[in-house]
Parts: structure tokens; sequence; C-alpha cells
């Protein structure tokens, strides 16, 4: 017998001998609702990844563009084995050389920038001298300067930390001078009541106050570091992740094109990971 | 008793969308040492102006502002005062305000808040701390020491901010509205701890308000403003009806209370509408 739960559970408050007589007692559901949605997030991508493998198998897509998703990870664990051309395995060797392109350039770029930000953010006459550098330059598509930095800095790691570091330079510098600007008057009135020194002023107020829009900053400028990097490599390199997509796709090994694919993936993915870390470290009154 | 601060036709122009609004209109007045003196007065007339050109974070158009350090020599602010006030650690500064809003830096701990006008004179780390102790238990905030705003009150951020201005022992308290955003118990409950902390110290306190009945409770002498250009329209003295020590309660009970509220709102009543009649022209002037 089959009774609706609303009236199960008004019978239960009203001690209803019907309540009683149901088969299962009411307790709270099996999954929650968030659960439920937490499992249908986990469930979605796999469904996906099922989908194409079989489709795969059965020969309803073709495995020359598509391949299966168990070959990718064949290729993938292959690529992770030494040989005689890459002792630390061909995915090491491109991926670390990717890695140190995107540290040393995201460094490069934002560490001035977010001095330089802090400063435009604080004094007008640096903003005023700045700004119109920034808004000039700022529209041209960063990758477009690439052949530039080749010619400036030749084929070597040098253009490649450049091209990174001016793209990210540009969105930390911006976000922190805005991060500055954007700080609640109050607390400079305070400051300024309390007679704090412009370094008391820099250090307690303007920084930690810009500090939430300086790590926005950061958070943009390492999405375009992963962008610049990979493009760079398609074309001005002999290494890295980018250059492994390209050359895969021109010999037509394909697997390997998307075990490149799937490391952008991770390696975007890690940089979120360590940026939200970052926030919690550094901005804990962020969290309430 | 003797004269703290006295001003003499002290007047306030703002320049709006190139048109003159006068804010404050000649003032003169003398507020004695040691004195709780509120000043209230329909929105818009110039009663914060007047804190914030006392404590120095805006300019006066004209007139002549003393204020009498430790009782015997007079400086004049806004001159050769406000630069000395900036100087070594064992002089005591000219003003400390406490501010409308929220004003605690949300990513200093309760403490470093506290200590942060000690901080700026210079005081080091150990010697701010000890100083700020006591302040600490004074507005009950022991055991949340170490605590970031975020995780405190409304209240309890409001008790930092009396603990900032007191820690760092001012010459005159100047209080813009510090309760205007608490809920009505919490007023009442800060109302008497702030009576009780000024018992002990007798500060000269500078006390803007919107509301009649929170200057009842709190003033020796109560100046009501006039609707802008702001002028005295009376001053009354409280402290003759009410003795000291008061408790908030003994205050809001008593018969005097209800004609002092009828007084005072007499006297308010066609500012106000003044008030209401200059912004609605002001609206008015901005449609066309």
């Amino acid at each position: 017998m089959h009774i609706p739960t609303s009236i199960r559970v008004r019978g239960r408050t009203a001690s209803a001998p019907t309540s009683t007589t149901t088969g299962r007692p009411p307790g709270p559901a099996l999954l929650s609702r968030q659960n439920t949605e937490r499992l249908l997030s986990i469930l979605s991508p796999l469904l996906l990844l099922a989908l194409w493998e079989l489709f795969a198998r059965i020969g309803t897509i073709d495995t020359r563009f598509f391949p299966a998703p168990s070959t990718i990870f064949q290729t993938f664990l292959q690529m992770l084995r030494p040989t005689p051309q890459f002792p630390q395995g061909e995915l090491w060797a491109n991926l670390s050389a990717s890695l140190q392109r995107i540290v040393l350039g995201f460094l490069i770029g934002a560490v001035p920038g977010v001095i330089i930000g802090l400063a435009m953010g604080l004094f007008g006459p640096i903003r005023a001298i700045v700004q119109p550098l920034i808004d000039g330059t700022f529209p041209i598509p960063k990758i477009a300067v690439l052949p530039l930095f080749i010619m400036v800095f030749g084929i070597g790691e040098e253009s490649k930390y450049a091209i990174i570091a001016t793209a990210v330079i540009y969105l930390v510098l911006i976000n922190t001078a805005a991060g500055v600007r954007n700080i609640d008057k109050i607390y400079l009135d305070v400051g300024k009541n309390y007679h704090a020194s412009r370094w008391m002023m820099f250090r307690d107020v303007a920084l930690p106050g810009a500090l939430p829009m300086i790590l926005a900053g950061l958070r943009v400028g390492m999405g375009v570091a992963l962008l610049v990097i990979v493009a760079a490599e398609f074309v001005g390199a002999k290494s890295g992740v980018g250059y492994l997509i390209w050359t895969s796709w021109q010999v037509f090994q394909v697997e390997k094109m998307y075990v490149g694919l799937l490391v952008t993936a991770i390696l975007g993915f890690a940089a979120a990971v360590l940026l939200d870390w970052l926030d919690q470290v550094l901005i804990p009154w962020r969290r309430s | 008793m003797a004269v703290k601060i006295r001003l003499r036709g002290l007047t306030k122009q703002f320049d709006v969308k190139g048109r003159a609004v006068i804010a404050l209109a000649g003032i003169d007045l003398e507020i004695e040492a040691g004195e709780f003196f509120c000043i209230v007065g329909p929105s818009g007339c110039g009663k914060t102006t007047l804190l914030r050109i006392l404590a120095d974070l805006e300019q006066r158009t004209s007139g002549e502002i003393q204020v009498f350090r430790g009782l015997d020599n007079g400086s004049a602010l806004n001159g050769s005062a406000s630069g000395s006030a900036r100087g070594t650690r064992a002089e005591q500064p000219l003003n400390s305000m406490i501010f409308q809003e929220q004003s605690i830096f949300p990513w200093m701990s309760v403490r470093d808040n506290i200590a942060f006008g000690l901080k700026a004179r210079g005081f080091s780390r150990r010697d701010r701390y000890a100083v700020a102790e006591p302040f600490i238990h004074k507005v009950g905030l022991a055991g949340f020491e170490d605590a970031l705003p975020h995780q405190l009150s409304g209240g309890m951020k409001q008790r930092v901010s009396i603990a900032r201005a007191f820690a760092n022992d001012p010459e005159i308290l100047l209080m813009d509205e510090p309760f205007a955003a608490l809920d009505e118990q919490t007023k009442i409950v800060l109302q008497g701890e702030l009576l009780r902390i000024w018992e002990e110290t007798r500060k000269t306190v500078l006390y803007v308000t919107h509301s009649i009945d929170e200057a009842i409770v709190l003033a020796d002498r109560i100046l009501v403003m006039t609707a802008r250009p702001g002028r005295i329209k009376d001053i009354l003295d409280v402290k003759a009806v009410f003795d000291r020590p008061r408790k908030v309660e003994a205050v809001k009970s008593s018969a005097q209370y209800g004609a002092m509220f009828g007084r005072i709102w007499g006297l308010l009543r066609e500012e106000v509408a003044a008030a209401y009649a200059q912004e609605a022209q002001g609206q008015r002037s901005f449609a066309t």
C-alpha cells in the first residue's frame, strides 16, 4: 500500500494510526538535493567519455579524428616512458619546458605589474604618465608581437618569457591600479586622521585593500599566459605543450595531440587550484 | 571650566557643478574641556562637515579654529598644529575620529585595528599592544583579540572603532554617528558602554548624530543646527537636567526626558521641513 509522503508526514506529527502501518519509516532521503547535484556533476563527464568510447569502438565516429579515450590514455602512458630521445619521457620533457616558461614569464610580468599598478593607483602623476601607454598598446593582441620579440630576443627561451610577461603585466597592472583606486574612501580617511605615514598607508592600507583585485588580475593573467604560451609554441619553439600539439597534428599523430590538449586542461585546472589557495592564504578576510 | 575648542566665524563652501553651496555659514562656538558635546541637525546641514574640518579631513573656507592643547597654550588647527600632531610618539594626537560606517580595516585583527593609531605614532609592536590591551577589555572584546572583523557582529565592529580612538589617547574625540547603522538594542548597550568609558577618561567629545534621543542620553550640551546653510539654531544644556554619571535607561524613563525631546524636536521640526524643501528643489533642478 502506497501513501503519499505528505500524508505520511502529517500522520506522523498527528500520530495518526496510518503512519505506523506504512512500510518504510519516514527518515532522511537517501541523497540530499546537494549530493544529488554533486553526483550528477561527476556522472555527466563520465557519461560523455563512455559514449565517446562506445561510438569510437563501434565505428560511429571517425577514430582518425576522434580516437577512443582508452587509446588516448594509452598514448599518455606511453609518452611518460623514457626513450633514447627523451630520457624523462616525451610528455614531461615538453611539459617542463612549458612550465618553466609560464612560471618565469608570469613572475617577470606579475611583479612589476603589481608595483607599477600600486604606484599608478596611489600617485596621480605616475598614472598620468603610464595610463596613455597602457591604453594605446593594450588593444594589440599579445601574440601579434611574437615576431617582434623573436626578432629582438631570438628564437630561444627569452622571446617566450617576454611574450608571457607582456601578456601578464597588462592585466595585473590594470587590476592593481583599479584595486587601489576602488579602496573604500573611509579607510584612507582613517589613515589620514590617525596620521599614518606614506609607507604605512602603502603597506597597511593600499596594498591589503587592493589585494582582492590584485589576485583577480593574477587569475586572469594566468589564463592569458596559458593561452599565449601554447600559441607561441605552435610557431616559434622546438619544445613545449604547444609544440607537441602542433607537431602531432603535422605528422598526423592525433592521439598525441589529444594528450597535449589533456595536459593543457590539467595545467589550467592546476593554476586555478593554486590561485584559489593563494586567495585563501592572502585574503582570509574575504571568507565569511 | 576651561575652553578646549573655539570656533570663530567658521564657514565652508562647496562647489557643486560650478555652483557654490554653503555648508557652514559662520559658526561661533566654544566647547569646554572634558565636555560631551552633541550636534544634531537635519540631514545635509553640515554637521558632518564641521566634524571633518576639525579632523583635518576637509579644509575650511574661512574662519578660525583654536584647539587648546593640554588646557594651556592654544594652537590653530589646519596651521602649524596639524603639522606637529604628526610628530613623535611622545606627543598626544590632537584628535581621533570614530566614523559613521564600518571603518575598521577588514584585513587586520581586532588587536591590530585598535593599535593602528599607536603604530602610526611610532610605538613598537610590544608597546602598542600593551597600550591597546586594557582598551580591548574595556569594550568587552577580550578573547577576540586575534579575530578578523568579518567574524564580528556590527556592534562588535563599532566597539573596535571606539577602542581604536580611545587607545590613541587624543586631546579630542570626534564621533560621526558611530551607532547609526546599529539596531536599537545594540545601540542602547553601546551608548551605555560609551558613557562608562567616557566617564573614566573625561575626554572632550564632539558627537554628531541625527538622533535626538541619542543626543539627550549622551550630551552635556546639545547644539541644534539649522538647515543648509548650517548655522547655530540653539544650544541646550542637558547637564543641568541629567546628572553624571548617567544610566541610559534612567534618562530614557525619566519625566524630564520627554520634555527635553519635545523641546529639541520643536527646534528641529521646521529645519527638517526646510531641508526637505531644499532636497526637492535640488531634484527638480537636477531633472531640468
